[in-house]
């Protein structure tokens, strides 16, 4: 649990755009959440809910055309990535702050050794020579827990498993001691046993490094293994923010509770999956007024025609739905009566 | 690798055999009896018929056709109607001028086509790419024969930057090396953009930006080398039409090379010479294949086992 | 081997699931909106024209031989100028179109009529078939560029003919590989194997079946390959071993301009006009096709 609630990351208000041929795609609307040192937080959502999206705006490593930040903060120690210059970022990424995919596979080069590319992000921002770099990339294999460092440093992506990969990929990431590491979906291609080593290496890590991850995934059971606290995306907006334990809890916005209520569980005798009806809507055409309205068991009329805000109820969590605010008219309920 | 060079030599045999095979019937085809053309006009029948078993031609088919083989082996390429000297002399005098003029238009190819091409990929859709595309299709239409002219007649005859024909100095070789090598430059350059355009999509990049490094590394040092795989199988093919546009460039430029000696021997029915010149010309570029599909394989065998 | 990944800009949605209109619809559709391959296809169509009018738009007979008047520069009278024998450039220029097109269609129809029953036959039966035909066409491959034509040309004897029929087999390799792949494709889809459950002959799977799936490629190809049999025509007849004189060919007239590249330059830049033009739009309008046919590129 995070000792210092020292803020290292604040996003506020993030929107990022693409411009195309088709229209406007707003994937990122206006997205808050912040991260603290040493803490893990989860980013969750479904496909196309816009959190890659986020962690890629993050870094500026949006394709720039079609895609644009349009608005909004995001604080690093202080100071704003957005009116950052290119080289500027340069610096950040991989450095301070690195990154890792969800595609082991496809993610290293295939012409390069896997010492090399970690050797190549020592060389660059640590600005060591190419022996020091070797050999350091030869130790961060070791951490990382790859059996054979020496020889494996000198072997291709394709001679490695994709366990083993994804751990090189952690190993290229921390290899310049980041500050923040943003994970995206890093379990998801692979095997449910490799999923609980790597995120027991992430864990361990995180712990002795005392960085700070931003761990993205619509798997719940990721957040519950991994996360402090979770903002959980809808449409391009964060949703409900809360810590993990009020996650699981005390589920506020019918989303979030959707997203519970359709997890096949192993203690209940349960006839059939409970799917959330409707669709994710589209980005070039969101709903006016609160964007899950239309598959939201209590919409009424004011859900339809007024965006609600990210406001903080009585525990502490922010939750942006109607339901919590004094302009409900419909009676307010909690999770616990809504049958969770 | 090894094994699979070896596997490649020995597949090479029967595609050997069978161009010795079309290069012979091709040569049955010759209307006339090639006795009674040699012996010219009014010989006696006497001197045909001693023509005729000398050259071995009272002989059934398949019998002429082992000769042959054997010869070829050995290096018998028969003698030049004209000039009477062994084919296989003829063709080694002129064979260097040619393999210079090919090697200096593979240069052209590969150094022309992939510049352009990296500009075209890294600055998608601007003028300079948009340029590049149009005088890359330009490039595949023009007639080579054609374009060497044109070449001459501006830098040769009114700029006389260039000598108009011939073959000695590097002032000899840029002429014919550039009309040589344009097309293939151009198709070089097309390949080498959708194959960089491929790469440039690829998840590895997008981990590279996100390791910090600067546009220039991402482009020369990661992209590139992927996308040379594919470059080097369309290199590979375009040896071919080079070596068989050595005979329209060597004409026009007035080169001695192999392609010119080959035209000259078509004008004059001097068949042995076409024959040896189409043979020796096939095996070179049977064997620049192979060379060609060792190095692909050299390059694709990490993408290949994935 | 190319996986599907994740783009950055992933939130653009594939637009929803549109009813399928009919697959040649959709390519009709996308190859009218390629500006670039209706200029190719209309440079294509010009060419067409002329050559079917070429009699009746002509300003002079391509053969008249007119002495007093040869080597004129461009005029009102000879747009294009006369030769060194007086006839009018622009009209042989226009006949020649008749020469190319033919020796194009004539020489691709030979390519690919060989080409694609040698890459059916050895797509669909596979094992000892497959090697034997596959090391024939290896055999093929083995002559650089027009070295197997111009051998075949040096056999048979020079003219316009014999030049259709050194092209054309110099073209049946390359249809016969892509039919062979194509067809290996096609094969294993599983409908193949429903026909044949249903009690399909061969000659029928192989002809009503796996054919017209395998078309797109082989007009592709065609279409490319027609830039090539013309630029190989015109330049065999450049040698002098195609259509002999006094046939208007083109490559025959650059050939012959050639002599008199410093004093009457434009003798040879005419035909090479001609001939690159029309190459340019048979290249032009085989990209756009293959564009059009890609399923993978975006509408």
């Amino acid at each position: 649990m995070p000792g210092q609630q020292e803020k290292i990351l604040d996003v506020r208000n993030l929107q990022t755009h693409f411009f195309t041929d088709d229209g406007v795609s707003k994937a990122v609307d206006g997205v808050d959440f912040s991260l603290n040192k040493g803490e893990t937080l989860g980013l969750v959502g479904e496909s196309g809910c816009g959190k890659s999206i986020t962690s890629l705006s993050i870094l500026r490593l949006i394709a720039s055309p079609p895609g644009k930040i349009v608005g909004g903060e995001i604080l690093f120690k202080g100071q704003d990535l957005i009116a950052k210059s290119e080289a500027e970022m340069r610096k950040i990424r991989g450095n301070e702050i690195s990154m890792i995919f969800q595609e082991p596979m496809t993610s290293l080069n295939p012409v390069y050794t896997v010492g090399e590319q970690i050797a190549e992000v020592l060389r660059l921002h640590q600005n060591m020579g190419r022996k020091e770099a070797w050999e350091k990339a030869v130790d961060m294999l070791r951490l990382v827990g790859i059996p054979s460092p020496e020889k494996r440093a000198t072997q291709e992506p394709h001679e490695l498993s994709g366990g083993m990969r994804q751990r090189v990929m952690i190993a290229m990431a921390l290899a310049c001691r980041p500050e923040i590491l943003i994970a995206d979906e890093p379990t998801t291609a692979l095997d449910v046993t490799i999923q609980a080593q790597i995120l027991e290496l992430m864990k361990k890590l995180q712990a002795e490094m005392g960085m700070s991850i931003i761990m993205i995934t619509h798997d719940l059971g990721v957040v519950a293994e991994t996360c402090d606290r979770v903002a959980v995306m809808y449409a391009g907006k964060v949703v409900e923010y809360t810590t993990a334990k009020n996650l699981f809890e005390n589920p506020k916005h019918p989303y979030t509770i959707g997203l519970m209520n359709s997890l096949p569980r192993l203690d209940e005798d349960v006839e059939e999956l409970v799917a959330i009806k409707g669709n994710v809507p589209s980005p070039f055409n969101m709903p006016t007024g609160c964007r899950f309205a239309p598959r939201c068991p209590h919409a009424t009329e004011l859900c339809h025609s007024k965006l609600p805000e990210l406001l903080t109820s009585d525990d502490g969590s922010k939750v942006r739905c109607w339901m919590y605010t004094p302009e409900w008219d419909g009676a307010s309920k909690t999770a616990t009566e809504m049958g969770v | 690798m090894f094994v699979y060079i070896v596997r490649r030599l020995l597949q090479m045999i029967p595609v050997l055999l069978g161009v010795i095979l079309v290069v012979f019937l091709i040569m049955q085809m010759v209307p006339g009896d090639p006795a009674v053309l040699l012996a010219g006009e009014g010989a006696s029948a006497e001197t045909i018929a001693k023509i005729r078993t000398q050259l071995g031609l009272d002989q059934p088919v398949m019998v002429q056709y082992f000769h042959y083989v054997t010869d070829v082996m050995t290096g018998d390429l028969g003698t030049s109607l004209r000039s009477n000297l062994p084919v296989f002399d003829e063709i080694m005098a002129r064979l260097p001028a040619t393999i210079e003029l090919a090697i200096a238009s593979i240069f052209v190819t590969v150094v022309l086509g992939m510049v352009a091409g990296i500009i075209s990929a890294t600055k998608q859709y601007s003028a300079a790419d948009i340029t590049i595309m149009i005088v890359a299709l330009l490039g595949v239409s023009l007639p080579s024969f054609w374009l060497g002219l044109s070449l001459i007649y501006y830098f040769s005859v009114k700029l006389q930057w260039f000598p108009v024909a011939g073959w000695g100095t590097w002032k000899h070789m840029v002429l014919p090396a550039i009309t040589l090598g344009t097309a293939g430059a151009a198709i070089v350059a097309r390949m080498t953009r959708s194959s960089m355009l491929d790469v440039v999509r690829q998840d590895y990049i997008r981990t590279a930006r996100a390791k910090g490094l600067r546009e220039q590394v991402i482009v020369y040092k990661h992209a590139l080398k992927n996308a040379l795989i594919p470059i080097i199988t369309v290199v590979g093919l375009q040896f071919g039409f080079l070596l068989g546009g050595t005979v329209l460039v060597e004409s026009v430029f007035a080169i001695n090379g192999l392609g010119r000696l080959i035209v000259d021997a078509i004008r004059m029915r001097d068949l042995p010479v076409v024959q040896g010149g189409v043979l020796i010309a096939s095996v070179i570029f049977v064997f620049v294949n192979l060379l060609v599909d060792v190095l692909y394989r050299y390059f694709n065998k990490r993408i290949d086992l994935n | 081997m190319k996986v599907e990944f994740a783009p950055t800009n992933q939130a653009l949605p594939s637009k929803a699931a549109a009813a399928r209109p009919g697959r040649w619809r959709t390519f009709y559709r996308k190859l009218r909106k390629n500006k670039l391959a209706m200029v190719g296809g209309f440079i294509v169509l010009f060419y067409i024209v002329i050559a079917l009018l070429a009699p009746v738009i002509a300003p002079h007979d391509p053969y008249a031989i007119d002495l007093v008047n040869k080597l004129k520069p461009p005029s009102a009278d000879h747009w294009m100028g006369t030769d060194d024998k007086g006839r009018d450039v622009l009209s042989r220029l226009l006949y020649g179109t008749r020469l190319s097109m033919s020796v194009g269609f004539v020489a691709v129809f030979i390519g690919a009529f060989f080409g694609i029953i040698l890459g059916l036959l050895s797509g669909y039966y596979g094992k000892w078939v497959d090697t034997v035909i596959s090391r024939v066409i290896d055999v093929l491959l083995a002559f650089p560029g027009i070295l197997l034509s111009l051998a075949i040309v040096s056999a048979l004897g020079p003219n316009l003919f014999n030049v259709m029929v050194a092209v054309g087999v110099f073209s049946i390799p390359v249809f016969a590989r892509i039919v062979r792949g194509s067809t290996l494709t096609v094969k294993k889809l599983e409908y193949i194997d429903a026909i044949r459950s249903l009690g399909a002959n061969d000659f029928t799977i192989i002809f009503k079946h796996i054919f017209p799936n395998i078309l797109s490629p082989i007009i592709v190809q065609a279409t490319m390959r027609l830039a090539t049999a013309i630029l190989s025509a015109a330049g065999l007849s450049f040698l002098g071993l195609g259509a002999q004189p006094p046939l208007p060919e083109w490559g025959a007239m650059l050939s012959n301009g050639r002599d008199f590249l410093f004093t009457a330059p434009y003798l040879a830049m005419f035909p090479g006009l001609a001939i690159s033009t029309l190459v340019l739009g048979f290249n032009i309008f085989g990209d756009g096709l293959r564009d059009a046919l890609d399923p993978r590129m975006k509408q």
